[in-house]
């Protein structure tokens, strides 16, 4: 197996990216995206984390998998929002927004 | 090639569809006719391997009861320290139910192209067809809701099954959404998905039960006699039933919500909007068999359940579906709403079949009621087509007889056309309303002997049809088992055929009535063929299901079906005998007897009777005086209303015909409670979210804002007045040492006095330079903070998430540093 830590980078990659990708993005799906691959950073992080230090347990299964729920939910919420400020405001760049 | 290792291979037969549908979705997302041919040839190969594997399994030894095939596990995945494998396996009820899915799925696909080309057909340009799906859309849909089908009935697995039928589900979402002219479909498609969903928590509850008793969500653990011995004797949470009498309960609630039984059926009979094929595949293969499926896999934990909790809810459900869903197809008026209600009823049937131990006879009726009613779907869906065509070629009369006309008067044939159209001009002019057809007998003879033959197969015509070996299966277990039971069944039979007659007596007998219905066209090849197809499958099927006692015909044709699947519940309850239900429901092939075939017999013909005399009256067959109705045999004239309604307004029952058109209101219901209900619970979180916790921000806010005005005011006020004391007091004394001064010392209260004054003026420095710079600042130091955090509050989103991130950024190296240099 390869060590810890190139699981970590990775996660923290990932992480950048998706930081990067919601602070430079004007739409506001684009942010979303975004959000969604920092959310599946933290969810890799916990799957590392789980399988180098207790895989027989089955909290980082369980905990993953809760991370990705919340994130399936938090992205349809965010969905919805995005089609009501589209109704009223008829736009969907976050500059318009403020 | 042995037989073992074709059987192994049986996990590829939901491989070719699954391919198909990728094919189609990556590669031939706008091209018709290649997605076309790889959906067929998906599907084809599909149904090659179901026949390679179902002789592989009839020519399997059978017997001792360890017989059904299971191949090698596969490791599947972990969760902590439980394995979950996978494996295939192959006993008769697959066998059978591969039969059953891949020719129907193939003929729908076949079918589904004559329907789609009225697109590409130059020659119609009625308005009505320019928002069809795309048929692309379709063959991508239809592989993998039959890719999902073949894999659910193929693994070993109920966790496989739970996530194949998920699948199916999503698939029918998107078969029913597909129609993107009409809204009601969409809202279909939604109510449809949520439905299901609901099912599939009952049915999630059950699998996480049975998990938690047994271990193991595999079949041959879960059929094993020391599971089955566990789950009938342990109790559940000290309530006094047994565990297998909850998942039993579980399981059926699954089986309500996945088979549209009532009350969660509204989805099933809202859908009929969706085009022909993907309705075919909903009501057949997909969602609609999905729940009888489940509980024959599951039957030897229902044979455990508590025999009268069980009972009585399956009766109540499955038999009160079965009438109820009757009673009210018989006052529809739509082609495709008719027989949504008959897929209801029927499914009631089997479910109720299976719930009183009827695995055979309901397995049966499953299998044969799919063929004809994917015919008779498929044959209204050929019948609608004719009516739309018929449409447009009168539209196109209409205009050619106008500007033939010119502008002109109103002259008399103008007048006299008019009259003749008056219905089909209008917007409202239903293409699938079954009182605007009639006499497509002679228009489309080849869809009227495939539906009649699909009629008679529903109604368990005697002798000649599938459907009457199956339903009187059915009848005589019931007949044995419960008597109301078989009632109440006898009556869904006289029923079905009363409105089975009434359908094909107000669509192909009689005179047309209305100009649509006279132009309709017969259909094309691709559409009929599969429809002959389907009448001699829907004929042919029930030769092998004749018990050997029958007087003539059972001698003949052996009883094929019931040893057969006989051997699969043998199989299954052989090792688990245990409890009284089990070995009441140990008798699975059931005798010939004959008064309940009696009573099936003559109900079915009586309602076939019945349905003639009161909607058609065909010259070539003669008067059946069989009793003079109140209505007359005249069959219904243009603009007549059902003789049927007019009829109970006779007898004062008008309201009754309107609750049963209205489908007893039910959908009304759910939208006005449910709908309504989640409306009202996001307005009152709304007015939560509005009154407390914007309040309670706001408050924040006022209270910083608060505590700077105190800090100014302890500066006005408080502050200055004790320095100003200060400094008062200070040259008071000055002043005091000064008059001693002028009497006694001089030099030494001069000194003291210069002293004091010094002291005052210093305080009076510290006053203006020290303190009140110090207030000053510290109000400034408030003002300025206070100012700092309002200027983060710039409203802009992206400035907000720059200095989370920076923030973020910054733990994540601080962290890093820590934790890695430290190590």
């Amino acid at each position: 197996m390869v060590p810890l830590e190139w699981y970590l980078i990775l996660a923290a990659a990932l992480f950048c990216v998706g930081a990067y990708g919601v602070m430079s993005r004007r739409n506001a799906v684009a942010m979303l995206m975004g959000i969604d691959l920092m959310l599946c950073a933290v969810g890799v992080n916990l799957v590392a984390f789980w399988r180098y230090r207790e895989p027989t347990a089955v909290t980082g299964q369980a905990f993953a998998l809760s991370v990705y729920a919340v994130a399936a939910i938090e992205t349809a919420v965010c969905l919805a929002l995005t089609i009501s400020l589209w109704r009223t405001r008829n736009t969907v760049l976050m500059e318009d927004t403020d | 090639m042995s037989t073992t290792s074709i059987l192994n291979l049986t996990w590829l037969i939901p491989l070719f569809p699954f391919l198909a549908f990728l094919g189609i979705s990556t590669f031939a997302h706008q091209k018709r006719e290649l997605s076309h041919r790889l959906a067929i040839a998906g599907v084809a190969i599909a149904f090659a391997l179901s026949l390679l594997v179902f002789w592989a399994a009839a020519t399997l030894p059978v017997g001792g009861g360890e017989s059904a095939f299971e191949s090698s596990l596969v490791h599947w995945f972990t969760i902590g320290t439980e394995q979950f494998t996978l494996g295939v396996t192959v006993d008769p009820v697959t066998a059978v139910m591969l039969l059953m899915v891949a020719p129907i799925s193939l003929m729908i696909l076949i079918f589904s192209r004559g329907d789609a080309d009225i697109d590409t057909d130059r020659r119609q340009s009625a308005a009505s067809f320019k928002d069809r799906p795309s048929h692309t859309h379709f063959c991508a849909q239809a592989s993998l809701l039959t890719a999902s089908v073949l894999g659910a009935v193929v693994f070993d697995n109920l966790l496989a099954l739970f996530m194949f039928w998920g699948l199916a589900d999503a698939c029918t979402y998107f078969l029913l959404g597909m129609s993107y002219d009409q809204d009601s479909t969409a809202q279909a498609g939604l109510s449809a998905f949520l439905t299901t969903g609901v099912g599939n928590l009952l049915l999630l509850l059950g699998l996480a039960l049975l998990y938690a008793s047994t271990g193991s969500l595999a079949y041959r653990d879960v059929v094993s006699a020391e599971t089955l011995a566990h789950l009938s004797d342990t109790r559940f949470l000290g309530t006094p039933y047994s565990t297998a009498t909850v998942i039993a309960l579980l399981f059926l609630g699954g089986a309500i919500g996945k088979s549209a039984q009532f009350p969660l059926h509204t989805w099933l009979t809202e859908s009929v909007a969706a085009p022909a094929p993907a309705l075919v595949l909903i009501h057949t293969i997909a969602t609609g068999p999905a729940g009888a499926y489940l509980l024959m896999r599951t039957f030897p934990i229902l044979a455990l359940a508590d025999v009268g909790v069980w009972m009585s809810a399956v009766v109540v459900i499955g038999a009160s579906t079965a009438i109820l869903a009757s009673i009210i197809a018989v006052a529809q008026n739509d082609i495709r709403r008719v027989l949504a209600f008959s897929t209801v009823s029927q499914l009631g049937c089997i479910v109720t079949a299976l719930g009183i131990g009827a695995y055979v006879a309901g397995a049966f009726h499953l299998i044969t009621h799919a063929f004809f009613k994917a015919l008779l779907l498929l044959g209204s869906g050929s019948v609608i087509r004719g009516m739309k065509m018929g449409q447009a070629e009168d539209g196109k009369q209409e205009s050619r007889s106008r500007r033939q006309e010119g502008g002109g008067d109103a002259g008399a044939p103008r007048a006299g056309q008019e009259q003749k159209t008056g219905v089909s001009k209008t917007e409202g002019f239903d293409a699938s309303d079954m009182l605007n057809m009639g006499g497509l007998a002679q228009r489309m003879p080849r869809t009227f002997w495939a539906f009649v033959a699909g009629g008679m197969a529903l109604s368990a015509f005697p002798l000649i049809s599938a459907g009457y070996w199956s339903m009187n299966g059915i009848l005589s277990y019931a007949y044995q088992r419960d008597r109301t039971v078989f009632w109440v069944l006898a009556a869904v039979t006289g029923l079905t055929a009363f409105y089975t007659m009434r359908q094909i007596g107000l669509v192909f007998l009689g005179q047309p009535r209305s100009e649509a219905a006279a132009r309709a066209p017969e259909s094309a090849p691709s559409m009929t063929v599969p429809l002959l197809v389907l009448a001699i499958l829907s004929v042919g099927l029930g030769w092998f299901g004749v018990p050997e006692e029958f007087p003539v015909i059972g001698s003949i044709a052996s009883n094929w079906f019931h040893p057969f699947i006989g051997s699969a519940f043998g199989m299954t309850v052989v090792g688990g005998q245990v409890g009284e239900g089990a070995r009441q429901l140990a008798e699975v092939t059931v005798g010939f007897m004959r008064r309940p075939l009696l009573i099936g017999s003559a109900l079915s013909l009586g309602g076939l009777v019945l349905g003639w005399l009161v909607y058609a009256r065909h010259p070539l067959l003669g008067g059946l005086v069989l009793g003079w109705l109140v209505y007359g045999w005249k069959p219904l004239q243009a603009g007549e209303k059902d003789r049927l309604e007019t009829g109970m307004q006779r007898v004062w029952l008008g309201w009754l015909y309107a609750c049963m058109r209205e489908r007893f209101y039910l959908d009304h219901l759910y939208r006005v409670t449910l709908g309504r209900g989640v409306i009202l619970l996001a307005d009152v979180l709304r007015a939560v979210d509005e009154r407390v916790l914007d309040r309670a921000t706001g408050l924040a806010g006022h209270a910083a804002r608060s505590l700077s005005s105190i800090s100014a005011w302890c500066e006005d006020h408080v502050l200055r007045a004790w320095v100003s004391l200060v400094g008062r007091a200070g040259r008071d004394v000055s002043q005091a040492v000064g008059e001693v001064e002028l009497h006694v010392v001089a030099h030494l209260t001069d000194l003291v006095r210069l002293g004091t004054r010094a002291l005052s003026e210093l305080s009076a420095a510290v006053d203006v330079k020290v303190i009140d710079r110090a207030v000053e600042g510290i109000g400034g130091t408030v003002k300025a903070g206070e100012h700092f955090v309002h200027s983060t509050e710039t409203g802009n989103v992206r400035d907000y998430l720059l200095r989370a991130g920076l923030m973020v950024l910054t733990l994540i190296v601080v962290s890093f540093v820590i934790l890695f240099l430290h190590i």
